[in-house]
C-alpha cells in the first residue's frame, strides 16, 4: 500500500499558494548549476518548465521524441487560453474560474491545486505577451477575448484557431534562449523507454535514440515528465499519431500511482471515420454547434440522402431530449446521445455518424452568414471529406481527445516517487472528471512556468539527492531490461501487425470504455483486453532491426503499454460505481437520464498501484470540499 | 572595413550587392536606351550625340570605369551565388514541376544573365572598339558612327543576335527590376503589384527599344538592294 | 464520400541510411478517394509488414496539418499539388485513376536524408536557438495590457508565427534557401513592440545561422511562397533583408 499524502498546504483556499511559496525552501542561486534536471516531452508543459529552470540556473536536459521539440502536440490546440483578468469588466475573478473548472470537473479535483490554477492563469497571460506571441487584439491595442464552454464571462484569449501553436512557439522560443545560454540541452528522436530508481528516488532515465536505436542512459536529481495523455489507447483520436502512454506506463510500472484512468475525454464535433484505412480523427470547433442541428433518421438503417428523409421522419434528439439546452449540451451529453442513436442503426445510412445540419441557419443569417462564422471549418470539412457541407449536411460523430486522468501527484505535483514530477496532461491533477474548454493550455503553462519552478527547489533542498553517475548498477539493470523488451518484441513474428492489433484494442475501448459504459461490458472489455494483450505477445508480427530507425518496434513498444492500460482504465471504469464527466455508467442514470454522481461514496482519487500486468490495487485519496458546494449538473 | 567584408559574404550581403548592381544597370540601360533612340533621329542627330559625349571623354572614361566595376561586381556575385546554391541544392526532383510555382524568368536569371553576358563581349568588341580605337570613326572629317552601326544591324547574323540577346534581356530585367525592391526590403502589399507591372512594363520598354533598331535597319536594308 | 476506388502506380524513394544510395521503388496499389496520402502510405507499410518487409520510412505527428512533422515531395511539388495544405491534408481524390505518382524526401544539402521519405531538419532549431526568441525572463512581466500592440502588428505578427517549420520553403526552392522560414521568425518578433529592443541583433544572429547551415540565397523566385502550406508571405523575406542591412550599416556596427 503507497502513501498517498497531498502535501496541500495549510491555511484558506486564497492563502496557500502564498504560504507554500513562503515557507518553502529554496536554492541559493548559486547552487542551482550544481543540479541535473530531466525534463522528458518538450510540450506546453515541458518546453516552459525547461524554460524556466534553465532561467534560474538549473542544467536541464530536454528530451523529445519528434525531430524538433516545436512538434508536441500541444501545437494542435485550436481554441484559446482561459485567465482570469477580468479584461472584458464582466465579474470575473480568480475564484470564478476555480469555481468553473472545479464545477466542470464535476466535483472530483483536488480544490487546492484548482485553485492555484486559476490563481496563476493571469501570470501566464502576463508571460506570453512578455515573449512574443501574438495573440489576437482590439483595435486599441488590447488584449482581445472570446467566451467558450462552460463559463458565463469571456476570458478565453486566443490567436486566431491556433492558440496551442502559439502558445508552444512561445515557450519553445523561451527555451531556445537558454539552449543558447547553455542551461538548456534537448535532446530530440530520444524515446523515454524507462525510469531510473536509486534509493527510491528518481535519478535518471533510458532513452532510445530513435535514428540508431542506441539505449542511451543520463542521470540527474529530478526527473519532469510532460509527455501528454493517453487518447491514442483508443487508436482513433484527435491525439496525434506518436502520442502515447510509455512514458506515465513505465514510471507507473516502477511504482508510480496511476489515477483516476477511465475520466477520458469524448469530444462530440469530429469527423466521422471514412474507412479501414483510418488513422486519425480530426476536431471540429465545438463552435458549430451553435448554428448547426444535429438529427438522424427516426429509422434504422436509412441508407436515404438527407435530402429524401423528409423532415418529420427526421429525430432531432439533442433537441427532443433535452428542450432547454438543445444542441449545446455538454460535450460529454452529446458524445453519449450520438452513440446511443447510433448504437440504434440510425446513424448516417446506419452506420457510424449523425447529422449537423445548418440548413436553418442557412434560411436564418444566409449562406454569407454562415460563411462569414464558419468558413474555415467550412473549407476543413470539404478539404478533408470531399464533400460541400453548404450542399449537404455535414456528418460528425464524436472522438476521444483529452485524458483527465494520469499519474497521481501531489500539491508539489510530485508523482508518489521522490524525485518524480508529471505536469500537463500527463497528470491527473486539476480537471477532475471533466475538463473545460480551454484548460488544457493554461494547466500546461502553469504547471511548466509557475509551479514546477517553486516545488522542485524546494525538493531538491529538503531531499538533496545525491548527484549520481550512470555506472552504478540501478542504470545497468534498467538499461538492461529495456534492452530484454525490445528484444523479446523484435523476436515477435506471428500474423497480425502491431497496427491491426491496435485498432482491435481501440474498437473494444471506444465500444465498451467509451462514452458509455456499463458493469457487463467493463467485464467483458476486461477480459477481452486480456486475451488480446495474450495474442499481441504472441501473434504480433515485426520487422526491421533494433540498432535502426525503426518505425515498426516503436509502435510496438507504445501498443504493449497500451495494451496493459486499456485493462486498467476498464478496471477503474468498472469500481467507480457512479457517473461522473467523462466516465458514464448506464447502471447510474437520473430517471430524467442524467449523469448520477455518487459523492458520499465516490468523492474520491483512485491512485492505482501496479503489482504486476492486469493486477492492480486501489488507493483512494478522499477529496474534501471546503469552498463549494457540490451540485448536480443538469441541463434539461 | 571588416564589418563591410563580413556583411558581403552574409547570403543578404552578396544579394544586397546584387540588387545595388542591378538596379545601377537598370538605371544606365535607360540612359543608352535613349542615346540609341537617336538613331531614328537620322545620321546627324547620332552622329552630334556620339560626338558629344566625346568632347567629354574623361568623364566618359570614368563613367566607363565605374560601369565596368559594376559590372564585374554583378557578374561575379552572380556567379558565386549560382555555384552556393548549386552546392546547396545538387538533385532535383524526378518531375520537374517548377513552373507550377515559380516564374520562368525568376529561375533562368544565370542564363539569361548568361546570354546578355556574351552579347556584351561582342557588342563591347564591335560598336565600343570601333568608336573609340579602331581610327575608323572619321574619314575626311565626317564622323561615321551612324555608318558603323547601321552596317553591323545591316547584317542578319548580327542583327539576329542582337535581337535575341534583347529578348533575353528582357527576361533578365523582368525579374530583376521587382527583385531589387524585394532585396532591399522595399516590398509592401499595396505597392509592389504596381512595381511588377512596372518591372514587365519596363522591359518590354527596354527590350523593344534596343531590338528595334537592328530590326528597322535590317528591314530597310532590305529595301536598299 | 462514396466514389470507386483509385488504381495507382506509386514510386517511392527508398534508401536505407543517410551514406546508402537511394533508388524508386515501384508499389501498385488500389486506394479510397477518401483516404489521405498518408493513410494511403501506412496501408502499404501494413502490407509490407505483413509480408515481413521493412516498411516506408516517413514522418507525420498530428495529421491535422499544424506540426510540420509530415511533408515530402509528391510529383516534383512539395507536399503536393494542392495550394496551402500539408501533405497529411492531401487525399486521394485528387489523383486521378491510374496515375503514375512519384514520391521523393525534400532535396537540400542541409536537409540530409536520414531514411526514405524522412529528412534531418535540426538546421531549423539551430537557427532559432540563434536568436528567435524574445529575452524574457519568467516571471518578470508587466501585466499584459499594459503592452499595447496594435491590432495591426498583432495580425502581421501571428501571419508571419503560422509557419509550421515543415521545410517546404527550402524544399520547394531551387537553391535551397531557407529565407522565407528565417524571414517569418525574424518578422514574428520584429513587427512587434516587445521585439524591437534586440531587432538588430535577432536579425544578424539568426542570418549568420541560417549561412552556417549551408542554406542558399534567396534569387526571389517565389516557390516558398507558393508551396507554403501556410501560405507564409515573401514580405517576411522583403523585411528581413531590410533589418539586416540596416543592422549592418549602424553605427554601432560600424565601430564594433
Amino acid at each position: 500500500m503507497i502513501k498517498l499524502e497531498s502535501k496541500v498546504p495549510e491555511g484558506k483556499l486564497a492563502d496557500k499558494w502564498m504560504n507554500y511559496k513562503f515557507k518553502m525552501k529554496v536554492v541559493n542561486p548559486a547552487n542551482k548549476r550544481k543540479y541535473d534536471i530531466i525534463v522528458i516531452g518538450s510540450g506546453l508543459a515541458g518546453a516552459s518548465a525547461a524554460a524556466t529552470m534553465g532561467e534560474l540556473g538549473y542544467k536541464v536536459k530536454v528530451f523529445t521524441f519528434h525531430d524538433s521539440s516545436r512538434r508536441a502536440h500541444s501545437i494542435a490546440a485550436q481554441g484559446g487560453i482561459n485567465a482570469a483578468k477580468n479584461y472584458q469588466n464582466d465579474a470575473d475573478s480568480v475564484f470564478r474560474l476555480f469555481y468553473d473548472t472545479i464545477k466542470g470537473g464535476d466535483f472530483r479535483s483536488r480544490e487546492a491545486n484548482t485553485y492555484r490554477l486559476a490563481e496563476v492563469s493571469n501570470n501566464i497571460i502576463d508571460q506570453c505577451v512578455a515573449q512574443g506571441v501574438p495573440f489576437a487584439r482590439e483595435y486599441g491595442g488590447t488584449l482581445a477575448n472570446r467566451s467558450f464552454g462552460g463559463a458565463q464571462v469571456s476570458r478565453t484569449f486566443y490567436a486566431r484557431g491556433e492558440t496551442g501553436q502559439q502558445l508552444l512557439l512561445g515557450a519553445y522560443s523561451s527555451m531556445n534562449r537558454q539552449v543558447k545560454l547553455g542551461n538548456v540541452e534537448i535532446f530530440p528522436r530520444r524515446e523515454f523507454l524507462d525510469i531510473v530508481l536509486v534509493n527510491d528516488h528518481a535519478q535518471g532515465v533510458i532513452v532510445r535514440n530513435l535514428l540508431n536505436g542506441n539505449i542511451e542512459k543520463y542521470s540527474a536529481q529530478a526527473v519532469i515528465l510532460a509527455t501528454g495523455g493517453y487518447s491514442n489507447v483508443y487508436f482513433l483520436s484527435t491525439n496525434a499519431m506518436n502520442s502515447n502512454t510509455t512514458a506515465i506506463w513505465r514510471a507507473h510500472k516502477q511504482g508510480a500511482a496511476f489515477a483516476n484512468p477511465c475520466y477520458t475525454q469524448i469530444h462530440p464535433t469530429c469527423l466521422p471515420v471514412h474507412g479501414e484505412g483510418q488513422s486519425k480523427l480530426v476536431l471540429m470547433s465545438e463552435s458549430l454547434r451553435n448554428d448547426g442541428r444535429i438529427w438522424v433518421s427516426k429509422k434504422a438503417g436509412d441508407t436515404r440522402s438527407p435530402d429524401k428523409i423528409t423532415e418529420d421522419e427526421r429525430d432531432y434528439y439533442l433537441e427532443r431530449k433535452y428542450p432547454a439546452f438543445g444542441n449545446l449540451v455538454p460535450r460529454d451529453v452529446a458524445s453519449r446521445n450520438a452513440k446511443y442513436v447510433c448504437d440504434e442503426g440510425r446513424g448516417v445510412g446506419g452506420g457510424r455518424a449523425v447529422y449537423l445540419d445548418f440548413s436553418d441557419a442557412f434560411h436564418r443569417i444566409g449562406k454569407d452568414g454562415v460563411k462569414d462564422k464558419y468558413g474555415n471549418l467550412f473549407d476543413m470539412y470539404k478539404n478533408i471529406t470531399g464533400v460541400d457541407p453548404y450542399e449537404i449536411p455535414m456528418q460528425i460523430y464524436p472522438a476521444p481527445h483529452y485524458t483527465m486522468g494520469g499519474l497521481w501527484v501531489d500539491y508539489n505535483l510530485m508523482s508518489n516517487i521522490p524525485g518524480l514530477f508529471v505536469l500537463g496532461e500527463a497528470n491527473f491533477s486539476d480537471h477532475g472528471a471533466n475538463r473545460l474548454g480551454a484548460s488544457a493550455l493554461m494547466q500546461g503553462l502553469s504547471d511548466g512556468y509557475f509551479i514546477i519552478p517553486y516545488t522542485i527547489g524546494n525538493y531538491l533542498v529538503t531531499e538533496n539527492p545525491e548527484k549520481v553517475g550512470t555506472d552504478g548498477s540501478e542504470f545497468k539493470e534498467a538499461e538492461r531490461a529495456v534492452e530484454d523488451n525490445i528484444q523479446k518484441l523484435l523476436s515477435l513474428n506471428g500474423k497480425q501487425t502491431v497496427d491491426e492489433i491496435h485498432k482491435r484494442l481501440g474498437n473494444i475501448l471506444i465500444d465498451k470504455v467509451g462514452m458509455s459504459r456499463s458493469e457487463k461490458g467493463l467485464v467483458e472489455a476486461i477480459q477481452q483486453i486480456k486475451e488480446l494483450r495474450n495474442e499481441f505477445w504472441k501473434d504480433a508480427k515485426l520487422v526491421g532491426r533494433a540498432d535502426d530507425l525503426n518505425l515498426t518496434l516503436e509502435r510496438a513498444g507504445r501498443v504493449a503499454d497500451f495494451l496493459e492500460l486499456g485493462e486498467l482504465m476498464a478496471v477503474d471504469a468498472l469500481h467507480r460505481n457512479e457517473s461522473c464527466g467523462g466516465h458514464f455508467r448506464e447502471e447510474y442514470e437520473t430517471p430524467e437520464g442524467e449523469a448520477m454522481r455518487r459523492d458520499d461514496e465516490f468523492a474520491y482519487v483512485a491512485a492505482w498501484e501496479f503489482e504486476d500486468v492486469g493486477k492492480w490495487q486501489l488507493n483512494k485519496e478522499p477529496l474534501v470540499f471546503e469552498n463549494v458546494e457540490l451540485a448536480a449538473r443538469s441541463y434539461k | 572595413m571588416g564589418w563591410l567584408m563580413k556583411f558581403v559574404n552574409s547570403s543578404i550581403g552578396k544579394k544586397f550587392v546584387m540588387a545595388l548592381t542591378g538596379s545601377l544597370l537598370i538605371m544606365f540601360l535607360c540612359v543608352h536606351l535613349i542615346g540609341n533612340l537617336t538613331l531614328y533621329f537620322g545620321e546627324e542627330a547620332f552622329n552630334s550625340y556620339v560626338s558629344t559625349l566625346d568632347i567629354v571623354k574623361p568623364i566618359v572614361r570614368v563613367v566607363e570605369f565605374i560601369l565596368a566595376l559594376i559590372f564585374i561586381f554583378h557578374i561575379y556575385f552572380g556567379v558565386v551565388l549560382w555555384f552556393n546554391n548549386k552546392k546547396a541544392k545538387p538533385v532535383r526532383y524526378k518531375i520537374n514541376a517548377s513552373s507550377d510555382s515559380s516564374t520562368l524568368s525568376s529561375r533562368w536569371m544565370i542564363w539569361t544573365g548568361g546570354f546578355v553576358l556574351i552579347f556584351l563581349v561582342m557588342h563591347l568588341s564591335t560598336f565600343w572598339y570601333a568608336f573609340n580605337f579602331s581610327g575608323e570613326v572619321e574619314i575626311d572629317g565626317v564622323h561615321q558612327y551612324y555608318i558603323i552601326v547601321t552596317d553591323w544591324f545591316k547584317d542578319p547574323v548580327y542583327a539576329s543576335v542582337y535581337v535575341l540577346a534583347m529578348i533575353f534581356l528582357g527576361f533578365h530585367l523582368n525579374h530583376g527590376f521587382q527583385s531589387f525592391f524585394q532585396t532591399f526590403g522595399w516590398n509592401h502589399k499595396k505597392y509592389m503589384p504596381l512595381i511588377k507591372k512596372l518591372g514587365t512594363l519596363y522591359a518590354i520598354i527596354v527590350s523593344l527599344g534596343f531590338a528595334s533598331l537592328p530590326i528597322y535597319f535590317f528591314i530597310s536594308s532590305l529595301g536598299d538592294k | 464520400m462514396n466514389n470507386e476506388n483509385l488504381n495507382l502506380a506509386l514510386h517511392i524513394w527508398r534508401q536505407e541510411s543517410r551514406e546508402a544510395k537511394g533508388k524508386f521503388e515501384e508499389f501498385i496499389v488500389t486506394v479510397s478517394p477518401d483516404a489521405s496520402i498518408l493513410e494511403m502510405l501506412d496501408e502499404i507499410n501494413n502490407r509490407l509488414e505483413k509480408e515481413g518487409k521493412i516498411p516506408i520510412a516517413f514522418e507525420s505527428d498530428c495529421r491535422e496539418g499544424i506540426c510540420g512533422a509530415c511533408g515530402f515531395v509528391v510529383n516534383g511539388r512539395q507536399h503536393g499539388p494542392l495550394p496551402k495544405t500539408a501533405t497529411c491534408q492531401l487525399h486521394m481524390r485528387n489523383f486521378k485513376d491510374g496515375e503514375t505518382i512519384y514520391l521523393e524526401p525534400m532535396r537540400a544539402t542541409p536537409f540530409p536524408i536520414i531514411k526514405d521519405l524522412i529528412v534531418d531538419r535540426s538546421a531549423f532549431d539551430k537557427i532559432q536557438q540563434s536568436g528567435a526568441f524574445i529575452s524574457f525572463n519568467t516571471g518578470s512581466a508587466p501585466d499584459a495590457n499594459a503592452i499595447l500592440v496594435p491590432k495591426e502588428a498583432a495580425d502581421a505578427s501571428l501571419d508571419a508565427a503560422e509557419c509550421i517549420g515543415c521545410g517546404a520553403c527550402v524544399a520547394a526552392c531551387i537553391n535551397a534557401s531557407a529565407m522565407l522560414f528565417v524571414g517569418a521568425k525574424v518578422s514574428q518578433f520584429a513587427l512587434l513592440p516587445q521585439g524591437q529592443l534586440e531587432k538588430y541583433e535577432r536579425v544578424q544572429e539568426m542570418v549568420a545561422a541560417m549561412d552556417e547551415a549551408g542554406f542558399g540565397s534567396c534569387t526571389n523566385t517565389y516557390a516558398c511562397e507558393a508551396e507554403c502550406p501556410k501560405g507564409i508571405s515573401v514580405i517576411n523575406i522583403a523585411m528581413m533583408n531590410r533589418d539586416f542591412i540596416v543592422s549592418k550599416f549602424r553605427s554601432k556596427e560600424v565601430e564594433s
